[in-house]
């Protein structure tokens, strides 16, 4: 197997976005047989319609697949080798990417979040230390959402809750503030990552390729920030702190400048909000690296870290096992002063999440 | 320039792929309609195990809306970011000229010509401590510098 | 106004090209004279008063600078007053923002249409030989949109269609085709403006709650609009197409086009015909103008910035007037500019992009 021999590292790594996947009736055990026979006539429904067909199956890398004949991400022995024991990862945070959330069927939609979470625990944390999960939600209703993370979160095996970036509506709204309020009573950070379906991808309507959906996706995340800052929900929660996964990081610095300006111009409207919108942003945001930038020049590189000045809030993630993988010994460009690099690659992980012993 | 004896011609038939380990490396040895040809196999992007990836063909469009795929079979998209390779020349699709990966000559040989010339010197030019040789068959060889 | 100053680059002699100056049309009735009964009379009679997009809320501080006029207040006096004259312009870009994309209905959305370029003629072009216009058509019904670029495309004052930046549907869509068919055939650019009301989402992501978050968002529809001519092949379709953001900001594209020309590298067999980066079709056929500049806190930052552009010819001129975004005149040019290039940006390239001649 001489892509899952060891490499060399010289410094630790711990992986901000991994995903485990439901193996068949994973799930199972965790849910009551009213969902399980719900699930069985009706499946997941949630706003459908809005799929492109992704770079390969599973939008797995292609070497992903288990020899068990699971789908990746499901076998975790052949997680632990191939991604956990081959970069010798110090710790990994689950980030599942199963439709919790987006269930139409709210009620649904909360039976499932139990049963993540609890499949979570008992399958992949208990079993692998190395592993923490993200607490995922039933998010457009505030109540429910709120409610498993007061019975989620006092347990270490947790440590942030995970929101999708496309959402039913942006995240600042207050629909969503209850989870923020339970957030910040067992110091959670809100993850959210790449993916969602909730109407149009664009604010321009519906695009025709994958390219554009997947290409597109840091525009999500763009509504997502801003909304944050606009309807002042860092005032109302002055220790929250937001984690973008997998928008990548080059388009804040433009988006940081771009409201400024807009404040300057419309802070009539907000009149209540106390900073510079650029402030709340590098106060509370914090951004994994993957898919990693890549620049065509090694300058507009180090530029760009320099216009964005947020060299503490950088995490490496490698996104396995999705085929937009970041090498922990390749992604992080080799010109990368070793004190950044370590920053990157695990410290500033390890102050956000502060992992606890089990 | 040592040469190695890595398959019989058999063990990969057209459309197949075997990947080794030979001198430090991780290589993989195609077979296109009968011919045999050899990479590394390490994406020069990100480092991705290339050989692993899904065969496919040559994709062209002239115009938007139209698909000429042709040469099925003779492309190579790494499992990672799939970039595509072309597995007789190594050249990227999107960077022929800056982004290749490795490509190494491969030949079939006659287990006799092996075994003759492996006697002359103690090592080489061929090393077959891979795979065991008997003169009646025949072998697929690749060269590594 | 004594603020409204003359910026230094009129005092050396620069005739400068305003690429985005704004001619609203103030109500409804303006156009009566330019309708057909039948719509004048459905107009009332059902008390219909144009289309609301409020994607420039008349009171909003962005919407009118201190020292202007408002967009529906400003007439051709006005413009001549304070940028034709003022500032010494060779030529003027008028977008108008009316939204006939925002009626459903297709019949009413053309029949207006057609009065807004006819008083666009009548009112602003034909009286006033520096400027020039945009072409307000109903995008979202394409052979009526085509329909009404044949009809008035080969009035020399029009050198470009507008379309608001939010779409039902993004602008790659194979379904515009007729309309950059008719664009093409006239010789006409294609002008890609802030703003719209389609009914639909501004972001990929709900609604939100603000003017300013629709305004500071704006920039991702944009992109996406980039992000879609390119990947749907419209450059490959149409190779003369040319095509210019209006009031997008620009300092997003570097890092955009970094994004956008890694995934084609992966995802490029998705969409075939786009047989280069994408960075280089924006390069190639995409301008921009210059306000807002949503610039970072320092002038080496945004040097870097438009350095990361890897082309001096993208960036046009503009004023965005009456829209508030600069204070003093000698702010809408950047200082920090370099000579050769603040001269390409203040002439050379909109007169390249828009094939004006050149005036006595």
């Amino acid at each position: 197997m001489e892509n899952t021999k060891t490499k060399r590292l010289k410094y630790p790594v711990i992986d901000c976005d991994v995903h485990n996947s439901v193996p068949p009736g994973g799930l199972s055990p965790y849910l009551s047989q009213r969902w399980q026979d719900h699930h069985k006539i009706f499946g997941l429904r949630g706003q459908i319609g809005g799929y492109y067909p992704r770079a390969l199956l599973n939008a797995a890398r292609h070497d992903a697949w288990p020899p068990s004949g699971l789908s990746p991400g499901a076998d975790l022995g052949f997680m632990q080798e191939q991604l956990l024991d081959t970069w010798n990862i110090e710790y990994g945070v689950l980030n599942p990417l199963i439709p919790v959330g987006e269930q139409l069927n709210i009620e649904y939609g909360d039976a499932l979040a139990s049963a993540v979470n609890d499949w979570q625990v008992a399958d992949w944390v208990e079993p692998e230390p190395r592993l923490r999960a993200s607490i995922v939600l039933p998010y457009e209703n505030g109540d429910l959402a709120a409610a498993e993370v007061h019975r989620c979160g006092p347990n270490p095996a947790f440590v942030q809750i995970l929101l999708l970036a496309r959402t039913r509506e942006p995240l600042g709204n207050r629909k969503y503030w209850k989870i923020y309020e339970a957030a910040v009573e067992y110091d959670l950070p809100i993850g959210i990552h790449f993916g969602g379906n909730q109407g149009p991808i664009t604010g321009a309507g519906w695009p025709s390729y994958y390219i554009e959906d997947h290409g597109g996706m840091p525009q999500a995340f763009h509504t997502q920030v801003i909304s944050y800052v606009c309807e002042g929900v860092f005032d109302h929660f002055p220790t929250l702190k937001v984690v973008l996964i997998e928008g990548g990081f080059a388009w804040l610095p433009p988006l940081i400048w771009r409201l400024d300006a807009t404040w300057e111009k419309l802070r009539v409207e907000i009149p209540d909000l106390k900073r510079k919108p650029s402030e709340y942003i590098r106060d509370h945001f914090w951004l994994s690296t993957q898919p990693m930038e890549e620049p065509p020049k090694r300058e507009y590189f180090e530029q760009m870290l320099e216009q964005m000045d947020m060299n503490d809030k950088l995490m490496f993630a490698t996104d396995y096992p999705h085929w937009d993988f970041d090498a922990p010994d390749r992604a992080l460009p080799s010109f990368l002063a070793p004190d950044l690099r370590k920053k990157i690659l695990s410290e500033n992980a390890r102050d956000l999440y502060a992992f606890e012993k089990l | 320039m040592p040469k190695y004896v890595v398959a019989t011609p058999d063990e990969i038939p057209p459309g197949e792929r075997k990947i080794v380990e030979i001198g430090g490396r991780s290589i993989g040895i195609f077979n296109i309609d009968g011919e045999f040809f050899a990479i590394r196999n390490s994406c020069p992007h990100q480092g991705g195990p290339l050989c692993k990836g899904i065969i496919t063909g040559f994709l062209e469009s002239p115009t938007p809306g139209t698909y000429h795929y042709t040469r099925k079979g003779e492309m190579l998209r790494c499992p990672w970011h799939s970039w595509e390779f072309d597995i007789k020349t190594g050249q990227s699709w999107w960077s022929p000229a800056q982004r290749r990966v490795r490509k190494y000559e491969v030949q079939v040989e006659s287990g006799e010509d092996i075994e003759a010339s492996s006697s002359e010197r103690e090592k080489g030019p061929y090393v077959a401590d891979t795979f065991p040789v008997t003169v009646e068959q025949k072998y697929v060889v690749i060269e590594i510098d | 106004m004594e603020s409204w100053e003359t910026p230094h680059f009129v005092e050396a002699g620069v005739k400068a090209i305003d690429c985005d100056i704004h001619n609203e049309v103030p109500t409804l009735q303006t156009l009566y004279p330019y309708m057909s009964d039948f719509w004048c009379d459905y107009c009332q009679n059902s008390g219909f008063r144009g289309p609301d997009a409020n994607d420039y809320p008349r009171g909003a501080p962005l919407t009118t600078h201190p020292d202007a006029l408002s967009p529906w207040d400003m007439d051709l006096a006005h413009v001549r007053e304070r940028l034709l004259d003022g500032w010494n312009l060779e030529y003027g870009v008028l977008n108008c923002a009316y939204r006939v994309q925002s009626i459903h209905n297709p019949d009413l959305a053309a029949a207006i249409a057609q009065a807004v370029n006819d008083w666009q003629i009548e009112h602003w072009l034909d009286p006033e030989p520096r400027l020039r216009a945009s072409l307000v058509i109903p995008s979202q019904i394409p052979e009526l949109a085509a329909k009404e670029i044949e009809r008035v495309g080969e009035h020399p004052g029009f050198v470009q269609v507008v379309l608001p930046v939010r779409s039902r549907i993004p602008y790659g869509n194979r379904l515009y085709h007729p309309i950059y068919e008719a664009a093409v055939r006239h010789n006409l650019a294609i002008g890609i403006q802030y703003g719209g009301a389609p009914g639909t989402q501004p972001s990929p992501t709900g609604w939100p709650s603000t003017f300013l978050e629709e305004y500071s968002g704006m920039t991702q529809v944009f992109q996406a609009q980039v992000i879609s001519l390119v990947a749907e092949g419209i450059f490959d379709r149409f190779p003369e197409l040319r095509v210019v953001l209006i009031e997008s900001g620009f300092t997003w594209l570097p890092a955009m086009m970094w994004r956008i020309d890694k995934e084609w590298r992966g995802l490029r067999n998705n969409t075939p015909w786009v047989k280069r980066p994408p960075s280089e079709y924006m390069r190639k056929h995409i301008r921009f103008t210059l306000q807002p500049i949503d610039a970072p806190p320092t002038p080496e930052q945004l040097l870097q910035i438009i350095g990361q552009l890897e082309s001096d010819e993208m960036l046009m001129f503009s004023t965005d007037y009456p829209h508030w975004q600069f204070n003093t005149p000698n702010e809408a040019l950047p200082s920090e500019l370099p000579g050769p290039l603040a001269r390409k940006i203040l002439h050379e390239n909109a007169s390249t992009f828009y094939q004006l001649p050149q005036a006595r």
